[in-house]
């Protein structure tokens, strides 16, 4: 995630609270995705932008996860992300999104 | 008039590992981490043989079918192809010590010094190029400069080492010590995509009936800026590569377009022959130094050889239409318009579904797609997932949603009409079009009968614009073919 991005979420953490922040991920590349949930959760893993060192401990989803798809109506999920869903692996892309949550302290 | 046609392809590699330190990360990072990135990158550099057998690159020339690649276990570089000869049917692979000779026969503006005692062996190394003959080349080459004047020369004036074999060989000089342009890292760019570029035309040209002369335009799809302090980016390297092989008759120039620019010059030169303007059009494309060792980091990590240790260079020549040949069918084009949109499934409804659509075909109708065809062995280690795999998964997601084929029958569908990755990560090569000449083989011999091309452009890069690009075209038999 650059440093603008992690500039960004910890301006809204700061202004609305960590309580009140869920982070929905959008990339379709996997080891992106992780890295941006580690950001976001634990810090920068690469100790080079504004999150580093910086534990949020933000709830992180992936936009293909179920929790996500169950909260949106179904036509518009099926409009926005319905063609990512048939091209990514959306369970591969789930347990490294809960095994981030698990060793952030997140309920998985 | 019929459609055009792509009579002849050319698709050769450069293996060029003495310049993988001067492509844009290894300098970026040499510069910030010394002596030990540079000893990390040149322990794992490739032999000259290496980079023959390994076996993309023999798919890139043309001696191995991309479907072979699904035969070979990963990582490809652990299986060489026995016996692989560095000529195929659609170019060769060169040598460092030959594309150093061939850069001294490119230079117009004694760029290059080579120094006295190894020039003999790169105008031995170069001798048999058809470019120019004996006399012309020794001219060019040698006696070669004394090294200490090379030295001097790099030391207080700016000039760029250039290394072989673990040594300092020669030089290439600025050519205005105030002008951004003409600073000896960029004319080395520029003057290694010309070379690069004009050994491709070469082979085109070989392969072509017809001679150097009988070409009337040449058109550029390089990734280089050729210019000035005035005019950065000014252009015509197409003609420079086309003087360099002998097009006399022929004008040209540039057409850019990030990754999509073959796809842009085969559609403009296609255009321009249905138009009746010219007869014969050479596409061709130098490659980019800038790229070489872009990812050798991911490569290193895992223990990889640096991949990114060649050039790669393309041309094709379009012609009108000869009765037998594929045709290019012109009410085909893909277009991702300014307004199209610029999600992944907006780009590929504008590249695959809008045209098909226009041709009342669907995107089962299509026997093979070609894509951004980036050996995936090159992108993945470094976290760039597989490019090509993707895209047709892409493909195959607008078939489900069309109800042409079932969800489950998309790896089916990516098997049958995908096809690995190749091509070395040179931003415009993989634009599809290496995978030309194998289709012209394919539709020729009946196997397929079309292939759909579609590469894909990022303009965000150079911060003018958030958009994105692509364009697509389909491949066909004859018609008129029995």
């Amino acid at each position: 995630m650059d440093s603008e991005n992690q500039a960004a979420i910890k301006k809204l953490v700061e202004e609305t609270g960590a309580e009140n922040l869920v982070v929905v991920l959008g990339s379709a590349n996997m080891d992106l995705a992780e890295i941006a949930a580690r950001t976001v959760t634990v810090g920068d893993p690469g100790f080079a932008g504004p999150l580093a060192g910086v534990s949020l401990r933000l709830p992180v989803y992936h936009i293909l996860e179920p929790e996500v798809k169950a909260a949106v109506p179904a036509e518009v999920y099926e409009q926005q992300a319905g063609f990512m869903e048939l091209i990514v692996d959306t369970d591969a892309i789930g347990k490294r999104l809960a095994e981030v949550r698990r060793s952030a302290g997140l309920s998985a | 008039m019929a459609d055009p046609i792509v009579k002849a392809t050319a698709c050769v590699l450069v293996h060029a590992p003495s310049f993988v330190r001067y492509g844009s990360k290894p300098t970026r990072e040499i510069a910030g981490g010394g002596e030990p990135v540079l000893a990390s990158i040149e322990a794992h550099l490739r032999s000259f043989d290496q980079a023959v057998a390994y076996p993309p690159n023999q798919v890139f020339i043309g001696n191995l079918h991309p479907d072979r690649l699904n035969d070979i276990d990963p990582p490809w570089t652990d299986h060489p192809i026995e016996g692989a000869s560095p000529s195929g049917p659609f170019g060769e692979i060169v040598s460092e010590r030959t594309f150093i000779g061939l850069l001294k026969a490119a230079d117009e503006f004694d760029l290059v010094w080579l120094d006295t005692e190894t020039a003999p062996g790169f105008l031995e190394a170069v001798e048999g190029s058809p470019f120019q003959n004996r006399t012309d080349l020794e001219k060019r080459i040698l006696p070669g400069i004394a090294i200490e004047r090379i030295l001097e020369k790099i030391a207080t004036q700016g000039s760029l080492p250039l290394y072989h074999a673990g040594r300092i060989i020669g030089c290439i000089h600025r050519h205005h010590d105030q002008d951004e342009s003409l600073t000896a890292p960029i004319l080395l760019e520029n003057l290694m995509t010309k070379a690069s570029g004009a050994l491709a035309l070469q082979h085109l040209l070989t392969h072509a009936d017809g001679t150097a002369e009988d070409i009337d335009f040449v058109l550029s799809c390089s990734e280089e800026a050729v210019g000035d302090r005035y005019n950065r980016g000014g252009g015509s390297i197409a003609k420079a590569i086309g003087e360099m092989c002998g097009c006399i008759h022929a004008t040209g120039c540039d057409i850019k377009a990030f990754c999509v620019g073959p796809v842009y010059a085969i559609l403009h030169a296609a255009s321009l022959i249905k138009a009746g303007v010219f007869k014969r059009v050479a596409v061709v494309g130098g490659g980019c130094l800038a790229k070489l060792g872009m990812k050798f980091k991911g490569h290193v990590a895992h223990n990889l050889p640096i991949l990114e240790d060649v050039l790669g260079a393309i041309a094709f020549l379009v012609t009108e239409d000869d009765g037998e040949t594929p045709i290019i069918r012109l009410d085909s084009i893909g277009r991702h318009t300014i307004g199209s949109g610029s999600s992944q499934q907006q780009i590929m409804e504008a590249l695959v579904l809008n045209p098909l659509d226009r041709i009342g075909k669907k995107v089962t109708d299509i026997d093979r797609y070609a894509t951004e065809l980036h050996n995936p062995e090159v992108t993945v280690p470094s976290g760039s997932g597989n490019v090509p795999l993707n895209n047709y998964r892409m493909i195959a997601a607008l078939a489900v949603l069309r109800k042409e084929i079932d969800r489950s029958g998309i790896d089916a569908f990516v098997a049958s009409r995908g096809m690995p990755g190749f091509a070395p990560t040179q931003g415009h090569i993989p634009a599809a079009v290496p995978f030309l000449g194998h289709a012209i083989g394919d539709i020729k011999a009946g196997k397929i009968e079309n292939a759909m091309f579609l590469a894909k452009g990022s303009l965000f890069l150079g911060r003018m614009s958030q958009l994105s690009d692509g364009l697509s075209f389909l491949l066909e038999k004859n018609p008129r073919a029995r």
